[in-house]
């Protein structure tokens, strides 16, 4: 599972009201090398929550020098633009669990696909 | 016809690890080719899957065929709502069509690719209410359908959610004619 995936992923356990974002609890991270494309980073950002992305970068120890906030005129800044590439697509949690920020259900994550499928109970 | 993409490579599926899931058939390569005008609009992709299996065969797939494609296992769109709201540019659903028993729906096996139910559209119908919510303002949907889904009657249960559509691409398949529908948000004027 990316982060950029992460980033999108909400709980919807029965009676959450904010199910986002989820903790990241990994037992087995890899580095990929992946194709810088800017174009693609850049029509990414604007749908990032950037704190989120933030906060999962850190709790796999993987944030390095990635900025608290989004820097201006991102779109011209090369150096920039291959940070957030590396976190978004290059950092991969293959085995661990997405916690739910409010009802501490954990959502595995097996062979790097998280499973966010509820039980009945939970609908 | 004439591909510009070769034909991706998928002999793992329907065997071993991955019996439990439905081979490509001529469903899946019709979205292929009318996908490929739009080819350069698809990159960092995410799919939903139920099937455990079928998402580990999507993922060895991907591998295979040097793309970059995250399955999740989820109920249609359930976890990526709400954060993909109005963010999705390309979003395609080959639903289960076939007609059947409604009680063979609930499936999360191999059933669960094909199973309809009424009409071949119970599942579909649960999904088209978040076509609206999640597509961009350049946002396209493209939707599998065969004639007994009626897919006029689609195409105005979209329109009366501001999404204008048509078939784009249809063949016969054995005794299914099928279709795809692609929708986009109707420009205001």
């Amino acid at each position: 599972m990316k982060l950029l995936t992460h980033n999108m992923l909400t709980s919807h356990v029965k009676g959450v009201i904010k199910g986002y974002p989820l903790l990241i609890k990994a037992t087995e991270v890899k580095v990929n090398e992946v194709e810088f494309n800017p174009q693609f980073v850049c029509r990414m950002i604007p749908k990032l929550e950037w704190c989120a992305l933030v906060q999962a970068a850190d709790q796999l120890g993987h944030r390095q020098d990635l900025p608290g906030e989004l820097v201006p005129d991102y779109e011209k800044n090369e150096d920039f633009l291959k940070k957030v590439h590396r976190v978004l697509m290059e950092v991969e949690v293959l085995e661990g669990c997405l916690q739910c920020p409010e009802s501490g259900r954990e959502f595995p994550i097996s062979k790097g696909i998280p499973n966010m499928l509820l039980n009945e109970d939970e609908v | 016809m004439c591909s510009g993409y070769p034909t991706p490579v998928y002999a793992h599926a329907g065997r071993g690890d991955f019996r439990d899931v439905y081979e490509p058939a001529q469903d899946s390569f019709l979205l292929i080719d009318a996908l490929e005008t739009d080819a350069e609009r698809l990159r960092g992709m995410s799919c939903s899957d139920v099937n455990p299996a079928a998402a580990q065969c999507t993922a060895k797939t991907a591998s295979c065929n040097n793309v970059s494609l995250q399955p999740v296992l989820t109920d249609l769109v359930e976890c990526f709502l709400p954060r993909l709201c109005g963010k999705v540019d390309v979003l395609l659903f080959n639903p289960p069509y076939v007609v059947t028993p409604s009680e063979e729906v609930s499936s999360r096996g191999i059933e669960a690719a094909w199973a309809g139910g009424e009409r071949g559209r119970e599942v579909t119908d649960r999904f088209l209410p978040s076509v609206a919510q999640l597509l961009s303002h350049k946002g396209l949907f493209y939707l599998i359908t065969i004639t007994e889904n009626d897919p006029e009657e689609i195409i105005r249960l979209l329109s009366h959610q501001g999404l204008e559509g048509e078939s784009c691409l249809s063949t016969r398949a054995g005794n299914e004619r099928l279709s795809v529908l692609r929708f986009h948000r109707k420009q205001q004027t």
